[in-house]
């Protein structure tokens, strides 16, 4: 228990200017190399937690910290790379008019040009399986392959920590199976904000339940999912036909 | 109207294709200002710009008719220089039997064949030129960046867009829709403001991701080759070929 955790979120509160409050005090701790799923039904702040990650919504009560690094002014621009978020939507991330380009936009923003930018950019895409797209522009992609180019936009930053938003939404079976194998071969902290149940299932040996604005509850996948009580009382709701005690085992 | 922007460009290996964007802008530009100080009365003169373009566009291996059918841009300018012999005052002349004034169908001529020049001009770097490329040329020939980035974020998101509004037509569509009469003008109205709405919030999103990219105010630059001496001579021949045509011209008039 030497190590710093990669990412430390303790006591934290953040109110919408509109006075819409959408986190009451949330703790949560993750050690690097970790996978942990974000469960929660919509509205209950997983968003909110996210944007905070990164410094984008601050102001609340309450600290995070990434890699011992607190999150403030003066600070931001590293915890912009230690934090890399994947957003829902690929079109609002690749914005480029390639995705070469896309890839290097963040990588030059720390700085970094010629054969460095190159490579990393190339060592991203390969990350993903995307290398040989690079000259693509991005509408011309599937919506599996956007999703991966997205992912490699903040690999290429070289991230203490990867925070994906709802990162099955909107893909195929086959998308989906291919973006999973993709993500457990990442050697970088994961943190997923999902209700995809039976992914987190598969990604993720821990778990935490975010409810109206409190961690709720916060332990190995496939318990949480298994507990029924817990999950019904804050609206989490498996599949048909998904029993998470007899699926495949956690990778 | 998706389809169509998706697919400006005509794949090609020639050597107007192969041409840095910013030498072949500047040939453009350069074209445009040589045939529009042309003067008006040297008919002979466009002729033999329009040669020049025919030229180019041959070499370019373009399909005539692609040219032919872009060229359609051009309709309301072309409506406009149309009335003008018919509303302008002076000398009246007789021209294919109808009797117009003498000063508004030379303007007519003029808008008409300096507009056309330029328009097939400009059609011709558009096709052998991918808009990603475009973009790096203006960067390189130090338009404002802010333009650019203007310019960047139009290209990649005009197709967003407009998949999104396709979508919107088919769901009013779907539930029975069809504008019709002028009444119907609301719903489209209300159609373009939810558009707008979206597209606006979509930009707040991207700003989101950009910011959590380090993005601190300015694009980086894109890489780009540089052009060689040999691309600019190259290049050139096209505007000093015209120039060559305009002092003749001026020396005629």
């Amino acid at each position: 228990m030497t190590e710093t955790p990669s990412l430390e979120v303790s006591g934290l509160a953040f109110a919408y200017p509109d006075g819409h409050q959408a986190l009451f005090g949330v703790d949560l701790s993750v050690a690097k190399g970790e996978r942990v799923a974000v469960l929660g039904p919509n509205g209950a702040g997983k968003t909110t937690l996210v944007l905070h990650l990164n410094g984008i919504l601050a102001g609340g009560v309450g600290e995070v910290r990434v890699a011992g690094l607190g999150v403030g002014k003066d600070t931001m621009r590293e915890v912009r790379r230690r934090v890399g978020i994947v957003f829902q939507d690929p079109d609002d991330q690749l914005f480029m008019p390639s995705v070469r380009d896309d890839v290097a936009f963040g990588p030059a923003n720390l700085g970094l040009s010629g054969d460095a930018l190159d490579t990393r950019v190339m060592a991203a895409l390969e990350q993903v399986g995307m290398a040989e797209f690079a000259d693509r522009p991005p509408h011309h992609l599937s919506f599996g392959q956007r999703r991966r180019v997205a992912v490699a936009t903040v690999l290429a930053m070289e991230p203490e920590i990867l925070v994906l938003d709802e990162p099955s939404s909107n893909l195929d079976p086959a998308s989906r199976r291919e973006l999973a194998e993709i993500l457990v071969e990442l050697d970088v902290t994961t943190l997923m904000v999902t209700h995809d149940l039976p992914y987190a299932l598969e990604l993720c040996p821990r778990a935490v339940i975010l409810s109206e604005g409190v961690i709720v509850a916060d332990g190995p996948t496939r318990e949480i999912l298994c507990d029924d009580a817990l999950m019904r009382a804050h609206r989490l709701e498996l599949p048909f036909g998904f029993d998470p005690s007899a699926a495949g085992r956690v990778r | 109207m998706v389809a169509g922007h998706s697919h400006v460009g005509v794949h090609g290996h020639s050597v107007v294709h192969r041409l840095p964007a910013q030498v072949k802008i500047v040939a453009l530009v350069a074209f445009v200002f040589t045939v529009v100080l042309t003067p008006r009365e040297e008919f002979w003169a466009f002729f033999v710009y329009a040669a020049l373009l025919a030229v180019v566009v041959a070499i370019a291996g373009l399909p005539p008719r692609l040219v032919l059918r872009r060229m359609v841009v051009e309709v309301p300018f072309l409506v406009f220089a149309l009335l003008l012999p018919f509303v302008s005052q002076g000398p009246q002349v007789e021209f294919l039997g109808l009797t117009v004034s003498e000063s508004g169908l030379l303007a007519a001529w003029n808008l008409l064949a300096k507009g056309t020049l330029g328009v097939v001009a400009a059609i011709i770097l558009a096709a052998t030129t991918p808009s990603r490329d475009l973009l790096v040329g203006l960067q390189r020939l130090h338009l404002p960046r802010l333009l650019v980035e203007i310019a960047t974020f139009m290209v990649r998101y005009l197709e967003v867009v407009g998949a999104e509004m396709h979508r919107m037509r088919i769901a009013r569509e779907s539930r029975g829709f069809h504008a019709s009469n002028l009444g119907h003008l609301r719903v489209v109205a209300q159609s373009a403001g939810a558009l707008f709405i979206r597209s606006y919030e979509r930009g707040e999103r991207v700003h989101l991701a950009m910011l959590s990219r380090g993005y601190t105010g300015s694009l980086p630059m894109m890489d780009a080759r540089s052009a060689t001496a040999s691309a600019w001579a190259t290049a050139a021949v096209l505007p000093f070929a015209a120039l060559i045509t305009a002092t003749a011209a001026w020396i005629a008039s």
